[in-house]
């Protein structure tokens, strides 16, 4: 039962983190109609910037600090090099323009980090265990993710739903045009959304960094969770997001803490520990085949 | 346009000559003894052949489906799983390897023709990676390690380990795949699907059932795509599921845009372009400063942005827009 209770912990954990890299995915795309595959490459970025900076400082809380708005920084440059030029054209030339940014962004790493992928160690005064309940510890900076986490998705449903800048993000989302018309500078609002979104990937990517590691290539292939994340709880909707993220982080982690051993009774104990992974990474894309065939623009998507 | 006729046009001599070369390029190689480029010469005719079946639905019919290279990864392991239990008759292995990439093809065509942009961009992108995880899962198979496998047998007929021969035969293929895609283009379904990607609606009301349409050539390019598959795992012997890694599906998108979308010949300049490109920036990158080669990408991927943002008629444009449109080929 704990060992249950630990690893749907786990899955909370990994999908807070794939929440914060789906959110701006799901605001850029919602708002700027923008299909972003390099948003990936800002959460690799974020994690290497942490790095450098946690080097620097000797401290992880400082590094991780200034390298969100180091981050965003990094997101509002390129949007004005790259990404505005890309707002008017069709999705096959953004998926074309931001495929080419992956590369660069991955050699880019190479050149300045080198070819050899860096670790993060987990802070001092993280690096315990908390019980969460009486009788059942947990590491403390997992759960540390988890209250981020969970403080980012809050401030943000708190931004989209309360402020002003949400309120336009909202408009933006149902009518780009529309809000433009009514003399909103888009241009600034767009900018702010992406840089947004890119610290939300950088945060996603220094907090994953002491779990895994600091590699080439790290966000690619989580940025296609976050793909299938954003599909599945319907682009531009948060909400459906942060659902989506939820049920993902689930099937992911309760798939490879529980699969090898269910399969370890009719298959050989490598071949149970070799297929698990890949079974539950089928699961997810099998869940978000059937809530496409069900609904083809996702949960909480807008109907056309 | 006769075919003599179309020789006096630059697009026409170009193509002409293009293709004069690939069919001699065995010959060519051993003359200058350069074996390497007879390898990058049979993956190029290979990269056509899946980039001219993703250009069917891709470039005529307007569907970015981004996860093409998982028809490598089907025909690939068709083989190499048959080759690995003994099967080594290319007579079976071939027609398995298609009937296999068919099949999948029909059923990912069927679910994600149900939505359209970014969902289905997302949704092909999805099936792929599902095939790749299962690839990477399969413990008897190599996992991601992959497999060396034996090359099919065709007994009597053509030894594929023989360099040569085996680069026509891809050849002969690349060529029947380019006159079928000419049919395709100009009979009345490909009519009806290039219609669809200007207009679906109009095609729908025009009494187009346009989802079985696109259904049929979403099948015949997964077919195609499949025999590049098979293809490239007997020229390497050797299947993994990093053949079908997303990355591979978005070269195979980058190779259809920059030769040029909804063209005959444009893949194929693409997929030469796209090698040329990767081969040639390496070595001019050394000239620069020694070891900068290896970052030969750095370069590329801005390369990538420029052309999404300027060169939307890709390499086919720049023999200027073809002048006729046949009704019929």
């Amino acid at each position: 039962m704990d060992y249950l209770l630990l690893q749907m912990l786990n899955g909370v954990q990994l999908g807070l983190l794939m929440f914060l890299l789906a959110a701006g995915l799901t605001l850029t795309f919602g708002i700027m109609d923008l299909v972003n595959l390099a948003h990936g490459s800002l959460y690799m970025m974020g994690a290497y910037i942490a790095w450098t900076l946690i080097g620097w400082t000797d401290s992880f809380v400082l590094g991780a600090l200034l390298a969100l708005p180091a981050t965003f920084l990094l997101g509002i440059v390129v949007e004005a090099v790259v990404m505005r030029r890309l707002y008017v054209r069709d999705h096959l030339e953004q998926v074309l323009a931001t495929f080419g940014l992956i590369l660069f962004f991955n050699e880019l790493v190479r050149v300045i980090w080198g070819p050899a992928g860096k670790s993060i160690a987990v802070p001092a005064f993280l690096n315990r265990t908390v019980e969460i309940l009486p009788g059942v510890p947990y590491p403390a900076y997992r759960f540390a993710i988890i209250v981020v986490g969970a403080v980012v998705a809050v401030l943000l449903a708190w931004l989209v739903a309360r402020t002003r800048i949400g309120m336009l993000i909202r408009a933006g989302a149902s009518n780009r045009r529309m809000i433009g018309a009514l003399g909103i500078n888009i241009e600034l609002l767009f900018s702010l959304v992406f840089g947004l979104g890119a610290v939300f990937a950088g945060l996603a990517g220094l907090m994953a960094a002491p779990l895994t590691s600091v590699k080439i290539g790290m966000g690619d292939d989580i940025l296609i969770l976050a793909f299938v994340i954003i599909v599945i709880g319907g682009i531009g909707s948060i909400k459906g997001a942060f659902v989506a993220a939820m049920v993902v982080g689930q099937i992911d982690i309760v798939g490879r803490a529980f699969l090898p051993d269910l399969l370890k009774t009719f298959l050989s104990a490598s071949a149970a520990s070799s297929a698990a992974p890949a079974i539950s990474q089928v699961l997810i894309y099998v869940v978000m085949a059937g809530v496409l065939v069900w609904r083809p623009t996702g949960l909480f998507g807008q109907r056309t | 346009m006769s075919f003599i006729a179309s020789l006096r046009t630059p697009r026409g001599l170009i193509t002409a000559l293009l293709l004069v070369i690939l069919a001699v390029l065995p010959l060519l190689t051993q003359a200058f003894d350069q074996r390497y480029l007879l390898s990058i010469g049979t993956r190029i005719v290979i990269w056509a052949i899946a980039a001219v079946s993703l250009n069917m639905i891709l470039g005529y019919g307007g569907l970015v489906s981004f996860g093409h290279a998982v028809f490598f990864g089907i025909g690939g392991y068709a083989v190499g799983i048959l080759s690995h239990h003994g099967v080594a008759s290319g007579w079976i292995q071939w027609p398995v390897a298609i009937i296999a990439a068919t099949l999948w093809a029909a059923l990912v065509g069927a679910l994600s023709l149900r939505t359209r942009g970014l969902y289905f961009i997302m949704i092909t992108l999805a099936f792929a990676q599902l095939v790749f995880y299962v690839g990477g899962g399969l413990e008897a198979y190599g996992a991601d390690d992959g497999l060396n496998i034996s090359r099919s047998r065709f007994p009597g007929v053509i030894d594929l380990r023989d360099k040569a021969s085996f680069y026509w035969l891809c050849f002969a293929l690349l060529c029947g795949t380019l006159w079928f895609c000419s049919r395709f283009a100009n009979s009345r379904f490909g009519l009806v699907i290039r219609g669809a990607k200007s207009n679906d609606l109009r095609m729908t009301a025009l009494g187009f059932p346009v989802f079985r349409y696109r259904l049929a050539a979403f099948t015949l390019s997964g077919a195609f795509g499949g025999l590049a598959g098979i293809l490239l795992a007997n020229e390497g012997a050797y299947i993994s599921p990093a053949m079908m890694s997303w990355v591979k599906s978005g070269d195979l998108i980058v190779i259809v845009v920059l030769g040029g979308m909804g063209t005959l010949f444009g893949p194929l300049y693409g997929t030469i372009a796209f090698f040329v490109l990767e081969e040639s920036l390496k070595p001019i990158l050394d000239l620069f400063h020694k070891g900068w080669g290896e970052y030969w990408q750095i370069v590329f991927g801005p390369m990538l942005v420029l052309i999404a943002l300027y060169a939307k008629g890709g390499i086919d444009s720049l023999f200027g827009s073809p002048k006729e449109w046949r009704r019929h080929g």
